[in-house]
């Protein structure tokens, strides 16, 4: 890779994520009136996480059971898998909830987000706003924003809850952990610093992945192929964002 | 307008423009494709700024306005999109009651009435249940002509308002037009290439041609023009100072050129 072609990568990389903070503090300033009409959010809250419902609830109890078999396995090696219990619930609610959860939010709400306000710009819809002197960003981009800032933290709890449900389900009722021993190691061992991590990171991943699929939606460039591009950037942008996040959120939390 | 620039990535859509238009009249833009025609309307609504010279808006000079004064002066002016662009996750009737929503306080009583007054105006009160996507490209059009008049603008522009519309569409846009502006007093600005539907309703006529003004009159006027790229443009013809084809080398030569793909 010559060195002009190197500089070109590092400019664009650096207008768009000037482009993205730009962005950012538009879409904060028109925040507060966007909360002011709760009809607008409460839609977005809907399609962002009601909608979402199945495809998280679906994973969560396979992920669970999953990590009620891996854990039995791994644990009755050492002779402890009474502790199956506080594996499980540590492993979700602190890593697995939010980062799954927020991986299936960005291809799941995220691309529907992109593509649903690219194809607003490429049919005028936009615009049409702009003339008829009401800001997009207010009524369309904010409330998306919020919806899904606000909806992430809800989907990451009911991961949480279905996926401890799937791991119990497999390591008591399959494996034949003792259900008493599998709840009280599991109340015994979680401390609250575990519930606020799971909690943090689900807020800002929230915060990252509404904020990159409503961006890309916003600039996307107005043809189909445009959209298209858009809706596969806010997939991979979201996708790495979350898991760096991740291990800078665990650094910061341990 | 006076004496405005505007270039895109290089290419230069207008050199020097001086255009005006005068209040409670219609005005008809025309030019061919690509003239610069939506351009033209973009500038008006303060949606780019021109390189160069000045655009005023009921006196304002729309390039020094800030967000807040803009939004001010797009609530007096109106547009009609060439696909409606009517917001598709809302049906007709809330399409149609989005601005005043927005703009005023309005009992939801009036507002219904003032909506149902407005889609009777363009003959689709009965179609106020339906979505965006159910409607034909023509009623898609009046039903965003029932927006755009909702909040009673006092400049009203029609982009292409004529394009693919069938005989009867046609006629009723073109009555529509003509209605809103003696009934309400509106200024209409319509901007199109389809020289005889616009003579039969311009007061004024602008010819938009290599980034300037060509000619300016009434349509009669126009027509009567003797200057060969005016002549070429309405009478439609592809031979004249008017460049119909894309510049490209020597046909011939292309044809016959070996290894050409």
């Amino acid at each position: 890779m010559s060195k002009s072609v190197r500089g070109s990568y590092l400019l664009e990389g650096l207008r768009r994520l000037g482009s993205v903070a730009l962005f950012l503090l538009q879409l904060l300033g028109q925040s507060l009136p966007a909360l002011a009409r709760p009809g607008l959010l409460v839609k977005q809250i809907y399609n962002a996480g009601a909608r979402s419902l199945i495809i998280i609830m679906l994973s969560g109890l396979f992920v669970g059971m999953v990590l009620g078999l891996q854990g039995y396995d791994l644990l009755q090696r050492f002779g402890s898998e009474q502790a199956l219990g506080t594996a499980a619930a540590l492993g979700l609610l602190r890593e697995l909830a939010p980062v799954i959860t927020a991986l299936l939010f960005a291809g799941r709400a995220g691309t529907a987000l992109t593509s649903e306000i690219g194809l607003m710009r490429a049919t005028d819809q936009l615009t049409a706003m702009e003339i008829m002197a009401v800001d997009p960003l207010r009524y369309v981009a904010a409330p998306r924003f919020l919806g899904g800032v606000i909806a992430m933290p809800l989907l990451t709890a009911i991961f949480s809850v279905i996926g401890l449900y799937g791991a119990q389900l497999v390591g008591v009722q399959l494996m034949g952990v003792d259900k008493g021993v599998f709840w009280s190691q599991t109340q015994g061992s979680v401390a609250l610093h575990d519930v606020s991590e799971g909690l943090v990171k689900s807020v800002v991943f929230g915060f990252a992945c509404s904020l990159i699929a409503v961006h890309e939606g916003y600039h996307a460039e107005p043809t189909a192929e445009g959209v298209g591009l858009a809706t596969t950037r806010t997939v991979v942008a979201s996708s790495v964002l979350i898991l760096l996040l991740d291990y800078v959120l665990t650094a910061a939390f341990l | 307008m006076r004496d405005v620039h505007y270039a895109i990535g290089g290419r230069e859509i207008f050199r020097g423009l001086d255009l005006t238009v005068r209040r409670g009249r219609i005005t008809a833009i025309m030019g061919p494709s690509g003239g610069g025609k939506t351009t033209l309307l973009k500038l008006i609504t303060g949606q780019i700024l021109a390189d160069r010279g000045s655009v005023r808006v009921f006196g304002e000079e729309v390039a020094t306005l800030g967000h807040r004064a803009l939004y001010a002066l797009r609530q007096r002016l109106g547009l009609l999109f060439q696909n409606g662009a009517l917001l598709t996750d809302m049906d007709v009737f809330d399409n149609v009651a989005f601005p005043v929503r927005e703009h005023s306080d309005l009992p939801e009583a009036l507002i219904r009435k003032l909506v149902l007054l407005k889609l009777q105006a363009v003959g689709l009160r009965g179609a106020a249940h339906l979505l965006p996507g159910e409607l034909s490209g023509g009623m898609a059009r009046r039903i965003a002509l029932a927006r755009a008049i909702v909040m009673d603008p006092e400049v009203l522009m029609y982009d292409e308002p004529f394009v693919g519309l069938d005989p009867i569409s046609l006629g009723v846009i073109l009555r529509l037009i003509k209605q809103m502006n003696t009934a309400l007093g509106i200024t209409s600005i319509v901007v199109s290439h389809d020289v005889q539907e616009l003579a039969t309703i311009a007061d004024d006529s602008y010819l938009l041609l290599d980034g300037r003004i060509a000619a300016a009159g009434s349509p009669a006027e126009l027509r009567a023009s003797e200057a060969p790229a005016v002549r070429q443009f309405m009478t439609g013809s592809a031979e004249g100072p008017v460049a119909f084809n894309y510049p490209a080398p020597d046909y011939l030569g292309q044809l016959l050129a070996e290894g050409d793909e």
